[in-house]
């Protein structure tokens, strides 16, 4: 049998091949070769065939029947087959391979061999790809080296100790003695390894960290030593001595300065001198200032120290090496929320880096300037962004035009120039926009009374060319759907009102509704949307009707169904059909769990809103509840409109859902739903529909809250111990006479500082003579303990007549709210 | 985080069955923005400030060098190298040398005809690992004599041996230019047959 060829040759010979196919015969001519010369257990030439199966693993063919020579070698005592074996164990058998368990033994050995070299191999493979129950067996004998006086061995001992402890953190104790010395050794590299022991030490358990603090004047003087010692050519990269150590340093002093007054003033001179006197020509030096900033800004230094590290980080912005900028721009990033001020002065050039070639660079100037955005330069800033949205990656657009919604939203300077930022992404951006951000605009819109007709008349303006952008399409269609009326009246204040005719609307509505382009949601939207026109548009309803029926035998389902339940509108409940469609109220701005302030878009306004009503439709149901609020004083009360002009079903309890469905199906008299607008979502949390809670309170007296003509209603309440500021009220309302009442109505108006949530009522006739009853549950939220009060308001037929009362309860029981 | 943040009803828009866009929350705005927050946020776990691989390749893409320092499936490794060596040579000449890859950093840099790219931890100093990269490269230059790429093809073992003499479980252990040449020389001496010990062995 002839020898095997050589590596270099192997290597030279798979080279010459032309193509994929021939290299691929060659080599597995060659693994055959190798196989038979290891079934045949050749020890002389295992190595060459190891090495040259791991040349073929590089290439990506497969080298795993190599596993088990990788172990023969590394146990032989020969030290070329050593190296090579642990090489090869080191590339192919890691952690999830069977075999590996089996190189514990050798390694052991191979860690108390004479020769440092090979106890180095074992110390490389072990520290690079060891296993837990390796790691488990074998930390004795690393804790041993770490002593040793040889710092060749030392230092890779420590990086051993570091692999250790990542794999199996309960053993970093047993490597607490060791340490003890590690920082005394003059040897740089036994010195930046111990660094890094200490570092993972600390970084892994505050007990560690609480210990080594007083490491922090020893490494302040090795620092120190370093930056003032002369020319040292084993280390000196640039002028500078051992950058790596230094960089070391500071990190684990960072570490140790954390929260600590003590450490961080001890170490505030050397990293003064560090950031005064590095040499920045090279990259070097700028790592270790990166360095230096990092560790300023992290621990409690004092303000002139902060300052100068923002001033470095300026400066690191106006680099024309684009590597230093980045790292700036990350910097800045971390540093934006401590030291705002500082960075607003930078402003400027990151604004300019939105402008660079770079992906990178351009996103961390992106994040960047939206931390900045405030009050005064939200104009200049949101020019510069809008710019920015229009020109940049389309992986940015997203998160670029959320940011600017949200920015938009805390710092406006004015509705009308908010609605003009809202729209001017919605048009460059606007198949970009995050889908969460529809919804969003539509309240605010909503909420901007005033400039409803400017804005449906830019939106109109907007997808008369193009209608392809979702986002913009949907938010236009329910503004239209909305605020069509105004759009054809020609109301518009702020710009050149246009002329536009109820079917142009019409027209181009049902384009988005045919095109192909158009989602099956957005479909809905426009959909909808002409439905609501049927009672903004006064002569097109015949055609409206028209479309609507069309779509009742569409292929998307969604469609479909809104189409029959429109339908069944204009058909069976036409004298409905005002006021399901009305004009959405005013949205009440719901508050935020979370640590976002609440937000607040315009300076004006607050009051305004509540003001406004929504517009009179001249029903009964919103006159109502008009008269609800001037009989309760207006401002004091925040008016809870449980009644039907906001008869969507808006509830998050889902019951309400159902109702609605049965309009359809069973045709049965609609008690008119309660639903409820946006409320705060914590009534809502986990509580379900069922106002049963699993601690109750002890039994709370119910009262009888309204007894007049034969109507009593009686107020049941449960409180949870867990959530004491709700209080879950159940009413029954009876009826003692000889005829029933129907189409019951029962709504109800809180003090400002409660908050109110009305849920469903079982039905809408009260049986006469007792024998039955109508249940229905209120949640009150009341946070700050106060006296409860409530205004009701009944609305019912009987004996034919329309009857109406109002009343006000004042005999809550202590125990219900206290 | 993100699932923390999206805790009870933070953001929600009920389908309401044939009504769904009549329904208006504004959590949704504000879980954005606490998204945001975090994204920021300093977040101070331990992190292993190590190398998680290297890698080096030539500009068609063939493979000269892996060195793995976390645990990966051979098939998950093979993903990774075909990914990244797409991303770094589609990179043009006036980018920096950093790359948001995952998680990760990358940090590459173009020796000739070679990329030597290094991943590492998001918290992790950039520059400074570009002078990691640079070291490997002096060290290869002094112990091969002006390295070429077919150096590293020829010897990749050696290229292995000189960068497990630097670098250990992805950090550095020796500073000193010297004394890691010095070594690798030494353990050639220590091979054992005639025409293995020489500086660049003929297998």
């Amino acid at each position: 049998m002839p020898a095997p060829i050589r590596l270099r040759e192997l290597i030279r010979t798979i080279r010459t091949a032309r193509t994929q196919a021939e290299e691929r015969e060659m080599i597995q001519k060659e693994c055959a070769a190798i196989r038979s010369s290891f079934r045949e257990e050749d020890n002389t030439y295992r190595c060459r065939n190891v090495a040259k199966l791991l040349y073929m693993h590089m290439l990506g063919y497969p080298a795993h029947f190599g596993q088990l020579e990788c172990l023969k070698l590394i146990a032989s005592q020969k030290f070329t087959d050593k190296r090579i074996g642990y090489l090869g164990a080191m590339l192919l058998l890691d952690e999830r391979q069977d075999v590996h368990l089996l190189m514990t033994n050798c390694i052991k050995n191979d860690l108390n061999h004479s020769t440092q070299y090979v106890q180095g191999l074992a110390l490389c493979t072990l520290g690079c790809m060891g296993s837990s129950e390796m790691c488990r067996d074998l930390a004795g004998e690393v804790e041993k080296l770490l002593k040793t006086s040889n710092s060749y061995l030392r230092k890779k001992a420590a990086l051993c100790a570091v692999h250790v402890i990542r794999k199996v953190p309960e053993l970093m104790e047993m490597f607490l003695p060791a340490t003890k010395n590690l920082l005394n050794e003059k040897n740089h590299g036994v010195l930046h390894t111990s660094v890094v022991l200490l570092t993972e030490m600390c970084e892994r358990s505050p007990d560690m960290l609480a210990h080594f603090r007083k490491l922090v004047p020893q490494l302040v003087r090795i620092l120190k030593n370093l930056i003032m010692s002369g020319y040292s050519p084993e280390h000196d990269v640039s002028g500078i001595s051992d950058p790596f150590l230094q960089v070391r340093i500071l990190r684990l002093l960072r570490i140790l300065g954390r929260n600590d007054d003590d450490s961080s003033e001890a170490m505030n001179d050397i990293l003064a001198q560090v950031a005064t006197n590095t040499e920045t020509s090279k990259n070097v030096g700028n790592a270790i200032l990166y360095e230096t900033v990092l560790t300023i800004m992290d621990i409690k230094s004092e303000s002139g120290l902060r300052v100068l590290a923002i001033n470095i980080l300026g400066r690191f912005l106006l680099n024309n090496d684009k590597n230093i900028r980045y790292v700036a721009l990350t910097s800045l990033l971390k540093t934006v929320q401590t030291d705002h001020n500082a960075v607003q002065r930078h402003r400027s050039t990151i604004v300019d880096c939105l402008k660079d070639l770079d992906v990178s660079i351009k996103r961390r100037a992106m994040e960047l300037s939206f931390a900045l955005v405030n009050g005064n330069n939200v104009r200049g800033m949101m020019k510069e962004l809008l710019y920015f949205l229009d020109s940049c990656e389309p992986e940015f657009k997203a998160d670029c035009a959320s940011g600017i919604f949200l920015a938009a939203e805390k710092y406006a300077p004015s509705k009308r120039w908010h609605i003009d930022t809202i729209m001017r992404v919605l048009t460059t951006a606007g198949s970009y926009v995050r889908d969460d951000a529809v919804p969003n605009l539509i309240q605010l819109i909503t909420n901007s009374v005033e400039m409803h007709a400017y804005t449906v008349q830019r939106l109109y303006k907007a997808i008369l060319g193009d209608y392809s952008q979702q986002p913009l399409v949907q938010v236009a269609s329910w503004c239209i759907g909305e605020y069509g009326d105004l759009l054809v009246s020609g109301q518009c204040e702020e710009e050149e009102p246009i002329q536009v005719t109820e079917d142009e609307v019409l027209d181009i509505l049902e384009s988005v509704l045919i095109s192909n382009m158009s989602a099956s949601v957005t479909r809905g939207y426009a959909l909808t949307a002409i439905m609501k026109l049927s009672t903004r548009f006064t002569c097109t309803v015949n055609r409206i009707k028209k479309v609507v029926s069309i779509y009742g035998s569409s292929i998307d389902v969604e469609l479909q169904q809104r189409a029959v339940e429109y339908n069944a509108l204009f058909k069976k409940y036409d004298h409905m059909r005002p006021a399901l469609l009305e004009r959405m109220p005013v949205l009440e701005k719901a508050t935020t769990n979370g640590p976002t302030e609440i937000v607040q878009t315009n300076g004006e306004t607050e009051p305004a809103v509540l003001e406004t009503k929504p517009p009179p439709s001249g029903l009964q149901p919103a006159s109502q509840a008009n008269d609800l609020l001037d009989l309760l004083g207006g401002s004091d009360i925040t008016p809870v409109i449980p009644t039907a002009p906001t008869s969507k079903p808006a509830s998050a309890g889902g019951e309400l859902l159902d109702l609605l469905g049965d309009l359809n199906l069973t045709g049965s008299p609609v008690s008119a739903p309660a639903p409820q607008i946006a409320q705060p979502s914590f009534l809502l949390d986990g509580l379900s529909s069922q106002p049963l809670f699993n601690d109750i309170a002890a039994g709370i007296p119910s009262i009888t809250a309204y007894n007049k003509n034969g109507l009593k209603i009686d107020f049941t309440f449960e409180r949870s111990n867990t959530n004491p500021s709700v209080t879950v009220i159940t009413i029954q309302a009876s009826n003692s006479t000889e005829l029933d009442m129907t189409d019951f109505v029962f709504q109800a108006a809180v003090p400002k500082t409660f908050q109110l949530q009305l849920l469903s009522p079982s039905s809408s006739v009260i049986p006469a003579f007792n024998s039955g009853t109508i249940t229905q549950v209120i949640k009150v939220l009341n946070p700050q303990k106060q006296q409860l009060r409530m205004r009701i308001k009944l609305t019912y037929n009987h004996k034919g007549s329309a009857m109406q009362d109002l009343a006000e309860v004042n005999n809550f029981p202590p125990q219900s709210w206290q | 985080m993100l699932h923390i943040l999206l805790a009870p009803a933070a953001y929600q828009q009920i389908p309401a069955r044939g009504y769904g866009d009549l329904l208006i929350y504004r959590q949704s705005c504000s879980c954005l923005a606490l998204i945001q927050l975090c994204r920021r946020a300093q977040v101070s776990k331990a992190q292993p400030f190590k190398i998680h691989f290297i890698l080096l390749f030539s500009r068609q893409g063939k493979l000269r060098l892996q060195k793995w320092y976390t645990t990966l499936p051979d098939k998950e490794k093979k993903k990774i190298i075909r990914e990244i060596v797409q991303i770094i040579l589609s990179r043009n000449q006036k980018t920096s040398s950093f790359v948001d890859w995952k998680d990760l950093k990358l940090v590459y840099k173009r020796y000739a005809s070679l990329y030597f790219c290094c991943a590492i931890e998001d918290q992790d100093n950039e520059l400074l690992t570009l002078e990691v990269v640079h070291r490997y490269v002096e060290l290869l230059d002094r112990y091969f004599g002006n390295v070429c790429e077919l150096d590293i093809i020829f010897n990749f073992e050696k290229a292995y041996f000189i960068l497990d003499e630097f670098i250990i479980g992805g950090e550095v252990q020796e500073t000193s230019k010297r004394s890691a040449v010095k070594a690798i020389e030494d353990s050639d001496m220590l091979q054992e047959t005639v025409e293995e010990y020489m500086n660049k062995p003929a297998f």
